[in-house]
């Protein structure tokens, strides 16, 4: 039996009311603060999916998004690095479509089924970029979920699954384009998404021989809040029992890892047993049909998506969203230049920054970060054992507001943490209320954009408030 | 070790004016402190047989001293040391000249930081490895104000009473100020001003930080016996200490980012050095490193001027004050002078310099026979203190 075997999700902290960007528009979407992207979000649902067992088990990373930052480069290398996962790993980026979160989930399958892997990670995260104004602005929100497949422990199982590729023209972004374009509205509701949806659940029920009555809850990709509960309707299901929420009032459509997203909320009170149908968008749609088994009463994060949703700050207001997606220039004037980031240097200093090893020395146990030659308690050189940094809790010890920063961030918090265990970093607090920071606060870490130059975005840990308690 | 005690005499100083320098370039601020210290010490620059250059930012080469005072042939070392860099160009002169290698050493530090076009505080120069590794984009009144906040908690302060104490140390070295002609602010300032002025680093507000500065001071030194030889009024180096730290503020977990090792280890060796036992009484006047009002209790504190935890009561009592037993930054300090770092170490020198020489007008001590300075560089992986110890023949 195939099916996943492990959940994460993220939701950035921050919400901006619709209605900043039009008077008439409703809801809020969720929006990644200006450190955040896609890579970013992909690490932070990922690291809620992994622990020490599954990290080793892990054969292959499959990293889904329609808004990667880099048009060449790999992601998946950078986000495997950060999760700490072992160097062996296969990467693989599934890029360009909103369908690249189940097409993720058919590459994960199928190394299961060949043996090829023990375990598969997907990871899908989006931040797209849409025009001040426009309806796709109202309609996007930014996220990611992460699942682990694997044909042990399966808590849901993937019975069957059925594709269909749909090309047209109606949601696109051309490389030189800042922005997501689209054919009219009722055309790409229409002609595109109802059509193809529609194509992929009625040949998924025809092949099983499954009825609408006999799943559990449906959970289907929805572009705009609305078309979902109409195309399900459309074809005997019952939108109110059977529908799972789209978390659209609460987030927008999060694109790559939406029908992801929606599937790990719809795990929140399933039953062993339950049928569960999936089904995404982009250029066509996959559809699966999946069971419940009895492991899911073991599963954990089965009610991340409400404590994320639950979980959320405002942005003030839509021009410090702007500001954030660089849509306006908020660099000080007179501000010292950004620095390029050294490749050579991080190249070198990989461990210590990605998947952000401090050291522990062997002769005197001190643990420090970052890595160095020599240990500065006991000077004993070379003799070290990597401890990874990045999943222990910490708490504040000095703290300053800098009002003069140069960073979006103001007032940036310069923070001196210690972390449990051992091990001292100096960093900034993100995604915090200026209000709450007092020394002896807890944190956890948080990978992080440092800066951008020449289209080389240099990542890195972050202290922030312990979000889900 | 016989140490440098009594060794090495100043017998010239200079020192421009300090402050936005718009009209002034590099060369002409050498010039005019390096001409000051040659008239003061009576020489022709002819007799300088060695020379050494403090700057961080102004550049790499250390040719430019000689190549803008058109010495002939001799050496120069350009000397960096972030912002303790002025005081360790004068370390290391005073090695050569102690030594026997240099009879009639030039000492300069200049920085022209108001030509770097950025606004605010400095920014420093960022090697490569902390740019791709975890670069905080904060200027140094955060990593300094980190301190404040421990201290007032350690130490039991409210916060309102901890910017209130630190408030009077900044009126007190703007009183200095106000009777220091090449200081870059003359104006004295009121507690409540001080109180009310917008925050550049919580706690800490602009009154609490020093100045953006553009500045340059000089020395010329030489043996102490060629000084006595001079027959002219000089100044001996009785102590000098300076230690570089290992970056453990940042790497141990059990530094507690209120007081400073650096300042204690250096200070130490110096007294020792200079025959120091209880530095509070033997002291007559202290110049130290206040580029924010916190950093100066803190070495109240350190330099064992004040018991831990307590300078706050002398500055209440006004016992740093120019009228009071150990006036602290007498000539108004970094707080009025501003910082360009390669230049502070020096300026500190000068005003030590001339009060033991009397000639500080209206903010002169009466009969100071020992004068301590103290410069402190760095980010928290990386200070650096460098103390002297000056007095009368």
């Amino acid at each position: 039996m195939i099916g996943i075997t492990s959940i994460g999700a993220y939701v950035p902290a921050w919400r901006l009311d619709k209605s900043a960007i039009a008077r008439h528009f409703r809801g809020e979407k969720s929006v990644a603060n200006f450190d955040e992207d896609a890579i970013t979000m992909a690490v932070a649902a990922g690291m809620n999916a992994l622990d020490d067992a599954t990290r080793k088990d892990i054969g292959v990373l499959y990293f889904a998004s329609a808004s990667s930052p880099y048009s060449e480069k790999m992601a998946a290398t950078l986000i495997g690095s950060a999760l700490d996962l072992p160097r062996t790993v296969r990467t693989v980026d599934i890029s360009h479509s909103t369908r690249g979160g189940t097409a993720a989930i058919f590459a994960a399958m199928d190394s299961i089924k060949a043996g090829s892997a023990k375990k598969a990670m997907v990871v899908a995260s989006d931040m797209r970029r849409a025009k001040p104004g426009s309806n796709h602005e109202q309609n996007f929100g930014d996220g990611a979920a992460s699942l682990v497949i694997g044909d042990t422990d399966v808590a849901v199982a993937i019975l069957d699954s059925y594709s269909v590729s749909h090309e047209i023209m109606d949601m696109w972004k051309g490389e030189r384009e800042d922005y997501v374009r689209s054919w009219e509205t009722r055309f790409y509701i229409t002609q595109g998404y109802m059509r193809a949806v529609a194509e992929a659940i009625n040949g998924l029920l025809k092949k099983t021989g499954i009825k609408p009555s006999d799943i559990a809850k449906a959970v289907i990709y929805d572009p705009d809040g609305r078309s979902g509960a109409a195309l399900a309707a459309s074809m005997g299901f019952n939108p109110k029992s059977q529908l799972q929420d789209t978390f659209f009032m609460a987030m927008g459509n999060t694109g790559t890892p939406y029908s992801l997203q929606m599937l790990i909320g719809a795990l929140d009170g399933a039953k062993a047993g339950d049928k569960i149908l999936l089904a995404s968008y982009g250029n066509g749609s996959d559809a699966f049909l999946l069971e419940v088994t009895d492991n899911i009463s073991t599963l954990k994060n089965t009610d991340i998506m409400k404590k994320l949703l639950e979980s959320k700050k405002q942005v003030p207001d839509y021009i410090t969203y702007l500001k954030w997606r660089e849509i306006v220039d908020a660099n000080p004037q007179h501000a010292r230049p950004t620095p390029v980031a050294s490749a050579t240097n991080l190249f070198r200093e990989h461990e210590g920054i990605i998947p952000f090893h401090g050291q522990k020395c062997q002769e005197c146990n001190h643990i420090e970060w970052p890595p160095q030659r020599i240990c500065s308690k006991c000077q004993t050189k070379d003799k070290f054992e990597p401890v990874r940094l990045s999943d222990k809790k910490a708490a504040l010890f000095a703290h300053s507001k800098d009002m003069i920063t140069s960073s979006l961030d103001v007032p940036l918090i310069y923070s001196v943490i210690n972390f449990e265990g051992g091990g001292r970093m100096i960093t900034t607090v993100t995604d915090k209320e200026v209000k709450d920071i007092h020394n002896g606060m807890a944190l956890e870490m948080t990978f992080r954009k440092l800066f951008c130059t020449e289209g080389h975005t240099n990542y890195f840990w972050k202290a922030t408030p312990i979000r889900l308690k | 070790m016989s140490g440098i005690r009594d060794k090495v005499a100043i017998i010239g100083m200079g020192c421009t004016h300090f402050g936005e320098l718009w009209e002034k370039s590099q060369e002409d601020l050498v010039i005019d402190a390096c001409t000051e210290a040659f008239d003061d010490a009576e020489i022709d620059p002819k007799e300088i047989d060695a020379c050494w250059l403090g700057t961080v930012d102004g550049g790499k080469l250390g040719s430019r001293l000689t190549r803008i005072l058109k010495l002939q042939y001799v050496p120069v070392t350009r000397i960096e040391n972030l912002c303790a860099t002025g005081t360790d160009a004068f370390r290391n002169a005073c090695h050569a000249v102690a030594s026997g290698t240099s009879e009639m050493a030039l000492v300069c530090g200049v920085e022209k930081l108001k030509d770097t076009g950025y606004e605010g505080s400095l920014g420093g120069t960022l090697d490569a490895e902390f740019q791709s590794r975890c670069e905080v984009p904060v200027g140094p009144p955060a990593m300094f104000a980190v301190r404040a906040t421990r201290y007032f908690e350690k130490y039991g302060l409210s916060p309102e009473k901890g910017k209130e104490i630190l408030a009077k140390i900044a009126v007190k070295n703007h009183y200095n100020g106000a009777r220091s002609p090449k200081a870059q602010f003359q104006k004295e300032i009121t507690i409540e001003q001080v109180m009310k002025a917008p925050l550049i680093a919580a706690p800490l507000g602009i009154f609490d930080c020093c100045g953006v500065t553009d500045g340059c001071a000089a020395a010329i030194i030489t043996t102490a016996e060629k000084a006595d030889a001079m027959e002219k009024n000089y100044v001996l180096v009785k102590g000098i200490g300076m230690c570089n730290n290992a970056a453990q503020p940042v790497l141990d977990d059990d530094y507690g980012f209120i007081h400073f090792i650096e300042n204690r280890v250096s200070s130490q060796r110096a007294y020792k050095e200079a025959g120091i036992t209880n530095p509070r009484e033997e002291i007559d006047l202290a110049i130290v490193h206040d580029c924010f009002t916190i950093t100066e209790m803190i070495i109240m504190e350190d330099l064992g001027f004040s018991k831990e935890g307590e300078a706050w009561k002398d500055y209440e009592a006004g016992f740093f004050s120019l009228s009071g037993g150990l006036p602290v930054n007498t000539d108004g300090g970094l707080k009025c002078f501003g910082h360009p770092l390669g230049a502070t170490g020096l300026r500190m020198i000068y005003e030590v310099y001339n009060q033991l020489n009397s000639r500080c007008g209206e903010r002169q001590l009466k009969d100071p026979n020992i004068g301590l300075t103290h410069n402190l560089a760095g980010n928290p992986d990386c200070y650096c203190v460098a103390v002297t110890i000056l007095g009368k023949p």
